[in-house]
């Protein structure tokens, strides 16, 4: 991060043409790999096929090939779809996890989100309940899951309060692993164990359009406070002490903002499974193109999130001939590079 | 303006120290002495409300603080901590900039005026030519005047300083205290802990001795700071010169 040192000092204006530039291409660069997810493929669709189904679907001119419709329209288009909010809300909750507990181990998965959605589907699986039940359950068991780890932090009071909550996320995500094994151990090896076990790896391959409108308004409901507090999340990231020095109302601005990235994890692991290491991995990448300020860091995130979700599911389904569970690319890719991360240092964490 | 009264502090249930009072003016500097584990720490955070006091008050024109939301106490009083490794790399703009925190609506980002405020926080300092830098990447010396330039931002009438001169070399402590002069005679009031009584002489109006959790002395430095009071709290023979020439003292230590 040398970047704001070696660069002349340049003047407000121009800072906010260069910023406003650098949007544009990194929204640019996502719509371009939107379009490689909907042409490439088993089905390879030309792109003028592509965008003429597209306008068909918009604007009713005349539709061409129906199996590359179908293939465009109702195979890639959802889990594009799905791959750009899920990828997007799980970094944007990353970022704000790391930013509000100060610590580069911290993503969804810690507070034990993303295990009390695992347990929640994965019982929801077990009892054989239609998949909007398994969705509701999997959004109940992350949001109760973080109610938990909440409580105890409010009942162990003699400690520093970040690291007593991420304790008990540590000690309830490892519960919550035990009885998740232990419905594994329980469920019918051939009809629910494999579905269980996909669903646990994350995947896209069987989100409907359906379901990603189905998550957007909680997504969105979550990222709200994010937005409005992005410059306040600057000061969470000195700590509760000092942050309360300035003048920062902690006692509920964390909770909100707990409550607000546990909200937009829960609802994309609720559509797609347990999809690890995004949260974890890109907001590091985020913080080292565009620096630790919050207001840039946020939608930095988000866009690159989604970008690499999309990258990931295309590879997921392009590289082998059977689908490859997105969570093992995922963990694949993120799992080195987080070490690389380590070995370099000093980037993104003094 | 300010007044402490028989304040009592610690944390939960445990006392750290009790009937404290004294009272601060408009571009006084009151110095706090004494040893570790004293309880001068927990005494600023009580002074700061981010401790509540187990007993007694602290007001500001009369008012008790702890009725005050944090950004009303935040507007009054700003606290400058220790120089510290922060976490993420933010420029010392950006950490100059949330000393407005306690200026803004709660979901307002700062605006114009507020980096035109920051930006003036470090030309007072001096420090206009760090604002670029990265925070992690700069000195102790130049992360200390960035705090205070963070804690100016936000246009306090009482600055609360504990241990600036900690950690840092003869040069920058001896800036420091220039500092604290300096923003003492804008009428801005100033309370510092420090472990060198020599900085008290350098930079005090008022000196309190805190030892054990009480007030054992509460007076100008050089009623305060004698080989009696010092030998008292730390246990130790010092020599207190004055330096007629300089108008001050200096306090050096002997040793057995």
């Amino acid at each position: 991060m040398t970047r704001g040192s070696a660069a002349p000092i340049a003047a407000p204006g121009a800072r906010r043409i260069s910023a406003v530039f650098r949007a544009c291409l990194a929204v640019a660069g996502l719509g371009l790999l939107v379009l490689i997810a909907l042409v490439a493929g088993r089905f390879p669709v030309p792109v003028a096929d592509v965008f003429a189904i597209l306008a068909a679907k918009l604007f009713g001119t005349a539709p061409g090939d129906a199996t590359a419709q179908v293939v465009v329209l109702q195979v890639r288009l959802p889990r594009v779809a799905a791959a750009l909010v899920v990828g997007a809300a799980l970094s944007s909750a990353g970022a704000t996890y790391q930013g509000l507990f100060r610590n580069p181990l911290v993503s969804p998965d810690i507070l034990g989100v993303s295990a009390g959605a695992g347990l929640g589907a994965v019982l929801g699986i077990y009892l054989a309940l239609p998949v909007l039940a398994i969705q509701a359950m999997a959004f109940a068991g992350g949001l109760g899951a973080v109610a938990i780890v909440y409580a105890i932090g409010a009942l162990v009071r003699r400690h520093d309060p970040v690291l007593t909550l991420v304790l008990a996320g540590v000690a309830v995500g490892a519960v919550l692993g035990s009885a998740i094994s232990l419905l594994k151990v329980l469920a019918d090896p051939y009809n629910q164990l494999p579905a269980i076990t996909y669903w646990l790896l994350g995947s896209l391959s069987s989100v409907t359009l359906g379901d990603v409108f189905a998550i957007l308004p909680a997504v969105g409901l979550g990222l709200l406070p994010l937005v409005l507090l992005r410059w306040r999340m600057n000061l969470m990231s000195l700590g509760e002490e000092e942050a309360r020095a300035l003048g920062v109302e902690t006692r509920w601005l964390r909770p909100l903002l707990v409550a607000a990235a546990t909200l937009v994890t829960a609802a994309a692991v609720s559509a797609t499974g347990v999809i690890g290491w995004i949260g974890l991995i890109v907001p590091h990448l985020a913080r080292g193109l565009v620096g630790p300020d919050f207001r840039r860091l946020l939608p930095a995130s988000a866009l690159l999130g989604a970008g690499y979700l999309v990258a990931v599911d295309l590879a997921a389904r392009t590289i082998a001939p059977i689908e490859v569970p997105l969570g093992i690319l995922t963990a694949l890719a993120g799992a080195p590079f987080f070490l690389w991360l380590l070995a370099a240092g000093k980037r993104g964490w003094s | 303006m300010l007044s402490v009264e028989a304040l009592a502090f610690g944390y939960g249930a445990r006392e750290v120290g009790a009937g404290v009072s004294f009272t601060l003016g408009a571009g006084e500097v009151l110095c706090l002495l004494g040893p570790n584990g004293g309880g001068k720490t927990t005494l600023f955070k009580t002074l700061l409300g981010l401790l509540p006091a187990q007993a007694g008050r602290v007001r500001l024109d009369g008012e008790d603080l702890s009725r005050w939301s944090r950004r009303r106490v935040a507007r009054a009083l700003a606290y400058v901590p220790q120089a510290h490794a922060a976490f993420f790399p933010f420029t010392v703009r950006a950490v100059v900039l949330m000393g407005r925190a306690a200026r803004l609506a709660p979901f307002a980002a700062p605006g114009r005026a507020d980096e035109a405020a920051a930006d003036m926080a470090l030309a007072t300092l001096g420090i206009g030519h760090l604002a670029d830098r990265i925070y992690t990447e700069i000195s102790g010396g130049e992360r200390q005047m960035v705090l205070i330039a963070r804690a100016l931002a936000g246009e306090p009438r009482i600055l609360v300083m504990d241990e600036p001169t900690a950690s840092l070399d003869f040069g920058n402590q001896t800036r420091v205290l220039e500092q604290v002069r300096r923003l003492a005679k804008t009428g801005i009031a100033v309370v510092l802990s420090t472990h060198d009584p020599g900085h008290a002489f350098l930079c005090a109006d008022r000196v309190a001795l805190l030892h054990g959790g009480r007030l054992v002395a509460l007076g100008t430095p050089e009623a305060t700071i004698t080989r009696e009071s010092l030998r008292r709290v730390y246990g130790v023979d010092v020599a207190v010169v004055p330096l007629p020439e300089h108008g001050c003292s200096v306090c050096t230590p002997i040793l057995a």
